[in-house]
């Protein structure tokens, strides 16, 4: 029996953690926090460099993620103090004219508002089945936000591409502890760098960005993994050659299909650089395992990506989808948006699995098995939502 | 129809870059990784939080100590990590002591 003394010992060892339950079958309990500077409540995956996941319910209460609850995910040691007046964003590389540029001379250029999904590739690593080590992301390391800032387009445009180029090297003020360590810094191919979408952004959803976001330059790769939106960003090297750099040529590889899906145990076939996001939908008003209570129509609500294409529909089933329901889509904030989606499914007394896909305006459609490789990146199939009624 | 217009208006003013400094204080990591069953957890501490706190390994699903010697390895090797040999023996008995 616990005592009142043992009780407040223990209260004073461990200040009032709250603790979630990822749902993970090895492993699944995560303390949530408030410690970390312009955040609110998070899920606390790693401290050092941070790691800070979204609680679903954050997702089920807005369109578009606030910035005190955008996950952040970070490989090195960041600076703590930024002063943009004195940023500068160095441009340079196979270009006419490098430059250095004030936070002032980018505001010259036209601006953009655009709304994206901001998503790890390693978003539901935790959920991998067999499991890979690796962050063990749950369902949140992504967001949806308003990006504000200029086209890199016309950034790349100011400094004068020269023929031959075939990427744009974009790296920020993170910084391995080891010299040894490769630094980050990661590359988009030519074509995409100069398409009308990519963005450098100062600006989330109205504020400038939260430090732990990037503050105050990030990149914006609209449908692409976050892996590419790099923070702090304060290089940009345009390459008349592939990048050969560790983040590029080594990490962030997942097998060479459209799934990045291979066999557990398999051996290795080609891979490529992560790259487009899949469709995903996610229910975001019932945890996975919940009881509810008897009703005629129990409402499924939750959030929808198209990947790299606008969302077409959301799907219901509740017989392992032998039948389909299309879900209500909410307002319609761009095709690089999450789309909220709304719908009801008659559930009888018992056991249920509740299903949610997407299709995007490409016409793919979410599978509903699961891809698997072996550093959890990817993941796109449906996620079933086991329910219990009565 | 709120959020609708708080959008518009959004585009319409976007907003000016940031020119205030921002500084801020990031909380500390989890502290020591705790001893296992009785095997200690010294050998880990001393060559595996220089870099990330304890979080990156206690949130780990449990892995075989083929895959835990695999990133032994790789944290030697792709991120610089002065982890003498010697040691290997005592971290990969802490880490597959769940
Ligand atoms: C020299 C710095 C350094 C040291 C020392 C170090 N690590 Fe790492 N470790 C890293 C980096 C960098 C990453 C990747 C960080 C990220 O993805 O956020 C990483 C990632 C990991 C991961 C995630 C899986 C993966 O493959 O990325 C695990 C698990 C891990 N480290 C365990 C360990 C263990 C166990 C030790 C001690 C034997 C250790 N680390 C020592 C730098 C280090």
């Amino acid at each position: 029996m616990l005592t009142r003394r043992a009780l407040i010992a223990s209260a004073l060892a461990a200040p009032a953690a709250a603790q979630v339950d990822l749902g993970f079958g090895d492993n699944p309990l995560r303390s949530t926090t408030r410690a970390f500077p312009q955040k609110g409540e998070m899920i606390l995956q790693r401290s050092t460099p941070p790691l800070l996941e979204t609680p679903i319910s954050v997702f089920d209460a807005h369109d578009f993620t606030p910035n005190d609850r955008f996950f952040v995910r970070w490989h090195y040691p960041f600076p703590t103090e930024i002063d943009p007046a004195r940023h500068r964003l160095r441009v340079d590389g196979h270009v006419g004219k490098p430059l250095s540029l004030s936070l002032a001379a980018l505001a010259r250029l036209p601006r953009v508002a655009l709304a994206a999904v901001n998503q790890c590739a390693g978003n539901g690593r935790g959920m991998f089945a067999p499991r890979v080590p690796g962050a063990q992301w749950s369902n949140g390391a992504m967001g949806n936000a308003l990006w504000e800032g200029v086209r890199l387009k016309d950034v790349l445009a100011l400094a004068g591409v020269n023929a031959g180029a075939v990427a744009v090297r974009c790296g920020g003020l993170d910084a391995p502890l080891v010299e040894a360590a490769p630094d980050f810094a990661k590359s988009l191919p030519i074509d995409q760098a100069l398409s009308d979408d990519v963005l450098i952004a100062w600006g989330m959803n109205g504020a400038p960005l939260p430090l732990l976001n990037g503050f105050p330059l990030r990149l914006v790769v609209p449908g692409w993994y976050s892996t590419y939106w790099v923070k702090m960003l304060d290089h940009i090297e345009v390459l008349a050659k592939p990048d050969e750099g560790f983040w590029m040529a080594k990490a962030y590889r997942a097998p060479a299909n459209a799934l990045a899906d291979i066999a557990p145990g398999a051996p290795a076939g080609p891979v490529q650089p992560v790259s487009a996001m899949r469709p995903r939908a996610l229910v975001t008003n019932i945890v996975d395992g919940a009881k509810l209570p008897p009703r005629g129509l129990t409402p499924i609500q939750g959030v929808a990506l198209g990947g790299d294409q606008g969302v077409k529909a959301v799907e219901l089933s509740a017989d392992s989808g032998a039948s389909w329901l299309p879900a209500q889509l909410g307002p319609d904030h761009g095709r690089y948006s999450f789309r909220r989606f709304r719908g009801a499914l008659a559930l009888a007394p018992g056991k249920h699995v509740i299903l949610a896909r997407a299709t995007n305006a490409a016409g793919v459609t979410q599978p509903l098995v699961q891809n698997w490789n072996p550093s959890g990146y990817n993941r796109a199939g449906v996620d079933p939502v086991r329910v219990e009624i009565g | 129809m709120r959020l609708a217009l708080t959008l518009a208006a959004l585009i319409l003013v976007a907003a000016a870059p940031p020119t205030k400094r921002l500084s801020v204080t990031l909380p500390d990591g989890e502290g020591l990784l705790p001893e296992r069953y009785g095997v200690s957890a010294d050998a880990a501490n001393s060559n595996c939080l220089a870099c990330h706190s304890a979080a990156m390994i206690t949130a780990q699903p449990r892995l075989t100590r083929v895959q835990w010697g695999e990133t032994i390895a790789k944290m030697r090797n792709v991120y610089g990590a002065p982890i003498d040999p010697a040691d290997d023996k005592a971290i990969l008995d802490w880490l597959v002591a769940d």
